[in-house]
């Protein structure tokens, strides 16, 4: 029998905010534990939130982004579990009226475009951090910092649409596109921006029920939710095929043995008694504002990816790598503006230079190479001043030192000789002091043109103009045909 | 439908309480006093009215996106049982895998 996978995806994504949700905390990476707290993001009795209204826009802004209808009014409620990590006993959430409702998001799969439907996109405080055991040098404690604690999540819930762990990444990759576009979130994987909860079911191919759903908590790299999912449906499949059943539980993925595994916890009941929040008010949202939002809405990936096309001449395939990340995007424009060949620069970005990011673990904001300097180099090869060659040379020194080409250029005499009168010299040099090689050549080894050239570009120190050697070898050998 | 004895001992644990038999007679009583008295609002007639979150008439109040200096450390570990290294240190509360 085959089974289908069934798979729907939680995703929190850390709001790109100055300050917290509810309280005015600055949100800062990697501060030392509990420095960026206050009596309300530490749940202190008697205290009062308020709402960010930029972590407000940000949710309203993800949410028109996939397609969601938008709740006029809007509220907050209480979701209510006891764990250190959640000060006041009850995480600040939405539940019934979330601020945005029934969206999708179109991804590519195998077999076309497909829309993944969205059940909600609402807004939520995040949790402090636990420090565990033997981690913080105490296996019988945990270590709480609230600095985590009241920093703006936005929630996106998908409906059981994806069937496939490739469907799963083309989801993860095109939401995160969309949200670093939108500017709603930085996305470091590796701060914890994204947070990933899978569910996972199986059930036989071609039928509509829906089989019995684990959960999978604290994802938080695009592997892990891979490595993960793709554990679980075979470990589902497995059971089913030797007549088991699989049972409703929540697993955690376990890395080093790549299995999934039931959460221990001492949380037996999870029983969240939501109930509005009585601290915060409602929140309207007018017509007006939401045309506001749509108007000052980034242009998406997709959008950008066409416009690239349309505009800088690039194929669909150059066009959909420079429009991958906003940086990318951004890198390509400005060195566009500084020297209009978009097809040398995005050659030479998605060539040498990706190249040289990937050796250096590096990306297109961290780039040693302005888009200036880029511009130049691509100019200075399209009017000749050096070969190709050359500018790889030189693309790899500027990486090195930031130096623009120019200078680098300079100091090394790199500047190619494109002065007939004086490679025809050489030229004629070199086919005298090769008399055999001539001869071998007029009987017919036309691959002979390439040793000749090469005699030229090394008696030039490499800084002929490798065309113009090449057209001055041929004639000067022809002429040699003509005249014996 | 009165509240049984072990929907009781269910909130309790749900809020981490730990409560004695008197404890358990007492909140059962109680608890149950307090929903009959929801039982009798019942009667109400409600057709039309919207549920209400909130009991003022106010709407969209917003702080604006601006960070301010945050509460020193030292203050809000004051009253904290047991602090150490500027972390509060709780009993563990994850198994040892």
């Amino acid at each position: 029998m085959v089974f289908q996978p069934v798979i729907g995806l939680e995703v929190h994504a850390e709001l790109k905010t100055k300050s917290k949700v509810f309280c005015p905390c600055p949100v800062v990476w990697k501060a030392p534990p509990n420095t960026v707290t206050c009596p309300i993001c530490m749940g202190f009795p008697g205290v009062l939130p308020v709402l960010n209204r930029k972590a407000l826009e940000l949710t309203l802004r993800t949410a028109i982004a996939l397609n969601c209808h938008i709740h006029h009014q809007t509220i907050f409620e209480r979701k209510n579990y006891y764990y250190p990590d959640l000060p006041k006993g009850y995480q600040i959430s939405q539940k019934r009226i979330p601020i945005g409702f029934q969206g999708w998001l179109e991804i590519a799969t195998a077999s076309g475009r497909k829309k993944i439907r969205i059940h909600d996109v609402h807004l939520e405080e995040d949790t402090g951090k636990s420090v565990h055991g033997e981690e913080a040098g105490d296996p019988s404690a945990s270590f709480i910092d609230y600095n985590r604690s009241g920093v703006p999540l936005c929630e996106i819930i998908s409906e059981p649409d994806i069937h496939s762990v490739e469907e799963l990444e083309q989801f993860m990759i095109k939401l995160r596109q969309l949200l670093l576009f939108l500017d709603v979130s930085e996305c470091r994987m590796e701060r914890g921006h994204l947070r990933f909860e899978a569910s996972v079911s199986v059930r036989p191919q071609g039928t509509n029920t829906l089989g019995t759903r684990v959960e999978i908590k604290n994802l938080n790299s695009f592997r892990a939710v891979s490595g993960a999912v793709q554990a679980e449906i075979e470990r589902q499949i497995a059971l089913l095929k030797e007549g088991r059943s699989v049972q409703q539980q929540t697993m955690l993925w376990n890395e080093a043995s790549k299995r999934t595994e039931p959460m221990r916890t001492k949380e037996t009941a999870h029983d969240y008694r939501y109930f509005p929040e009585p601290d915060l008010v409602p929140v309207l949202i007018s017509d007006e504002w939401l045309a506001q939002i749509r108007q000052t809405l980034p242009e998406t990936a997709d959008e950008k990816t066409l416009r690239f096309v349309r505009v800088y001449g690039l194929s669909e395939k150059e066009a959909e790598l420079l429009t991958a990340t906003p940086a990318v995007a951004h890198f390509f424009e400005s060195a566009v503006r500084h020297f209009h060949d978009p097809k040398g620069i995005g050659n030479w970005m998605l060539g040498d230079l990706q190249g040289l990011l990937n050796e250096s673990q590096k990306d297109w904001e961290t780039c040693p190479v302005s888009p200036e300097s880029l511009a130049q180099l691509v100019q200075l090869i399209d009017d000749q001043t050096i070969s190709v060659r050359m500018a790889k040379e030189v693309l790899r020194e500027m990486f090195a030192t930031g130096r623009a080409p120019k200078t680098i250029v300079s100091e090394k005499g790199l500047v190619q000789i494109a002065d007939q009168d004086y490679v025809r010299k050489v030229v004629i040099q070199v086919i005298n002091n090769h008399p055999h090689a001539v001869a071998d050549y007029l009987s017919g080894k036309d691959k002979l043109i390439g040793f000749f050239v090469g005699q030229v570009m090394k008696a030039t120190g490499g800084k002929a103009n490798p065309q113009l050697a090449n057209r001055l070898v041929r004639e000067a050998l022809e002429s040699r045909r003509t005249s014996s | 439908m009165p509240l049984t004895r072990e929907e009781v001992l269910h909130i309790a644990l749900l809020a981490r309480l730990e409560l004695d038999e008197e404890e358990i007679e007492r909140y059962t009583w109680e608890l149950n006093r307090i929903l009959e008295h929801i039982e009798k609002l019942k009667e109400l007639d409600i057709e039309g009215v919207e549920p209400t979150s909130h009991i003022l008439p106010l709407s969209n109040v917003f702080r604006e996106d601006e960070p301010t200096e945050p509460y020193p450390r030292e203050d809000l570990l004051a009253n904290a049982p047991d602090a150490v290294n500027g972390y509060f240190r709780v009993p563990r509360v994850v198994e040892e895998s």
